[in-house]
């Protein structure tokens, strides 16, 4: 930095009034849909910030339907089976286009980057029929599929980056000392590679958990819906009863483990993102 | 790839990937374990993608409607020619590249904003970091719904704000506005992370020199921080731009498309769910594919060998 002298008051005082305007900016939608979730029936009109009567029945009540639950079943096994396969793909090739010479590798990293950009709705009409024909339509594996597909580019760059990172020498001793590089792979890359291929899991759960697009136009059911779609869902059913409270207490349920991550994960998301598409 | 360890020549001498002579046995076994590693991802990429686009537009060649299958049949371009010559479609088109403009451009500048202060805070770094991260995560219809609620007269506090009437979103430009405002917040982010990933790259030295110099604050920004950082900042722009001009969640559940919010993701839907009319539906799946490829296009253009895959040899 330029000016590296001392840190006066005035300035501590400044940056904590900026990062508190950050803070604030990026907690209010998020606060809002909480105070919602806690308030009760009477009180949701009031546009109060800060609830006047808290409860928890909307809580109650989104546990009691089947829908939610189902949808929220649905969503955690949709998003983990989709992440456990994109992130094994996703590091297999990542592994060979950062070690490996072979031809086509330029050619996979152009597919990548082209997926990547990709407009969703470019594909939804298409696999909206031959889902249907082939009976994938409103199953789990048909929006595991194209999770899949949007997932392995973000994993291919993102554990890319991190395998460069990890040093050369320590596989070429391995192979030296007779290992196969399937062996050199699993035994001294595989571990070393695992904070990254973590990362990446958590950055694919994120967007896997994230979709609407897809999960609204390729389920019909409960049989698949995820809970994003399902909460827009809440909207129409109930005519005659103001399903405020519950889609907010649904949104803040989801909106748990991103935050769980958020949390604990803070650097390791920060650097997946940034040299995934950065140094990518 | 012959160049691919120029980036870090020292650590990473390559045995046997000198010259041109005969592959070596171990060379083999290299290239075959290389297209066996990549085969299940490209093929799921291939088959997932490159399939249904071709599937795409052999569709959109068609009438091809759900509600009466009788009269499928092939027509050319005629459903091209429906499309293009509909006043919802470029409705739809001018209100998702205006949404588009303008809020990267926001976004740009407050992500900008937010890198520096990520960057630079004396106080509380790990925090901002942290709690900034969160608009990223959360789930985009989550967002949505926050906002929705809050600018519905009643159960809003913004609604609120502006009087008892007030209700936003049944109107044009205050939905476009609160449309453009949960996307802003949302991407925010992803943008500012990018972005200060570039600002990790401007060398401390180099803004002290010009400090020395006697550069102003200003001056330092756009003379040395942003020409270092350009790569990272065409980077978060492309993406950027690619991924807002695919908007969909926020607008189905603020508006879900009244008073000409619908952007063409929307228009697609609609016609493919509520319609169920496959040829017109592609069609515009087409002509959004297409849209975003000459984006791209013009983007790379720009870029030069800043494209993120472009440089591919001297990094990989």
């Amino acid at each position: 930095m330029a000016m590296q002298g001392a840190i006066t008051a005035g300035r501590r005082t400044r940056w904590t009034l900026v990062d508190i305007v950050v803070v604030v900016y990026a907690l209010v939608p998020v606060l809002w849909i909480l105070s919602l979730s806690f308030k009760t029936k009477d009180t949701l009109d009031d546009g109060n910030f800060i609830p006047r009567a808290w409860t928890f029945q909307n809580y109650a009540d989104i546990f009691q339907t089947s829908d939610f639950i189902r949808a929220l079943i649905n969503s955690i096994g949709i998003a983990i089976i989709a992440t456990a396969i994109a992130v094994v793909f996703g590091t297999m090739a990542a592994y060979a286009i950062a070690r490996l010479d072979f031809p086509g590798k330029q050619f996979l990293v152009g597919i990548s980057l082209l997926i990547a950009m990709f407009p969703q709705v470019s594909l939804v009409t298409p696999l909206f029929n031959i889902e249907r024909t082939l009976g994938l339509f409103d199953t789990w594996l048909g929006l595991i599929i194209p999770y899949i597909t949007f997932a392995l580019p973000l994993s291919i760059y993102t554990l890319s980056a991190f395998f460069r990172e990890i040093p050369w020498e320590l596989e070429k001793a391995a192979k030296m000392d007779g290992a196969t590089p399937g062996q050199a792979f699993r035994r001294v890359i595989a571990p070393l590679a695992a904070p990254g291929v973590f990362t990446t899991a958590i950055l694919v759960f994120i967007f896997c958990w994230n979709d609407f697009l897809f999960a609204i136009s390729l389920t019909s059911t409960n049989a698949s819906r995820t809970v994003p779609a399902a909460l827009s869902f809440f909207t129409g059913a109930s005519q005659f009863e103001d399903p405020t409270g519950t889609i907010s207490a649904a949104a803040v349920v989801i909106t748990i483990p991103i935050i769980v991550f958020v949390l604990f994960f803070q650097r390791r998301i920060v650097a997946g993102l940034t040299s995934g598409a950065v140094k990518g | 790839m012959s160049s691919a360890v120029t980036e870090t020549p020292v650590a990473q001498p390559r045995p046997g990937k000198k010259g041109k002579p005969a592959l070596s046995e171990g060379k083999k076994a290299e290239r075959r374990l290389g297209l066996l590693l990549c085969a299940p991802a490209a093929i799921v990429m291939l088959l997932v993608t490159a399939y249904p686009i071709l599937y795409s537009v052999w569709l959109s060649l068609q009438r091809y409607d759900l509600r009466f299958p009788a009269q499928q049949k092939f027509i050319g371009f005629a459903n091209y020619a429906a499309v293009l010559t509909n006043s919802y479609w470029w409705t739809a088109f001018g209100t998702t590249m205006l949404i588009t403009v303008v809020s990267v451009a926001i976004e740009l500048v407050l992500g900008m904003l937010l890198a520096l202060i990520m960057h630079r805070t004396i106080v509380g770094r790990g925090l901002v970091r942290t709690v900034s991260l969160i608009p990223y995560g959360i789930v985009t219809v989550v967002a949505a719904f926050s906002w929705y609620y809050a600018w519905t007269p009643g159960t809003g506090y913004l609604a609120n704000l502006l009087g008892p009437d007030a209700a936003p979103l049944t109107q044009y430009i205050p939905s476009l506005l609160i449309i453009v405002l949960a996307e802003v917040w949302k991407t925010t982010p992803f943008m500012a992370l990018l972005l200060m990933a570039g600002l990790a790259l401007v060398p401390d030295d180099l803004l002290k020199a010009a400090a020395m110099d006697g550069a102003n604050a200003w001056q330092r920004f756009t003379k040395v921080m942003v020409p270092v950082m350009k790569p990272a900042i065409l980077v978060a722009l492309l993406f950027r731009t690619l991924d807002a001009f695919r908007i969909f969640d926020n607008i189905f559940v603020l508006t879900s498309g009244a008073n000409d919010t619908s952007s063409v993701s929307m228009q697609t839907y609609n016609n493919l769910l509520k319609g169920l009319n496959l040829g017109i539906g592609s069609t515009m799946a087409v002509l959004i594919f297409i849209t975003v490829a000459i984006l791209a296009f013009i983007f790379i253009k720009l870029f030069g060998t800043a494209a993120p895959g472009s440089d591919t040899g001297g990094k990989r």
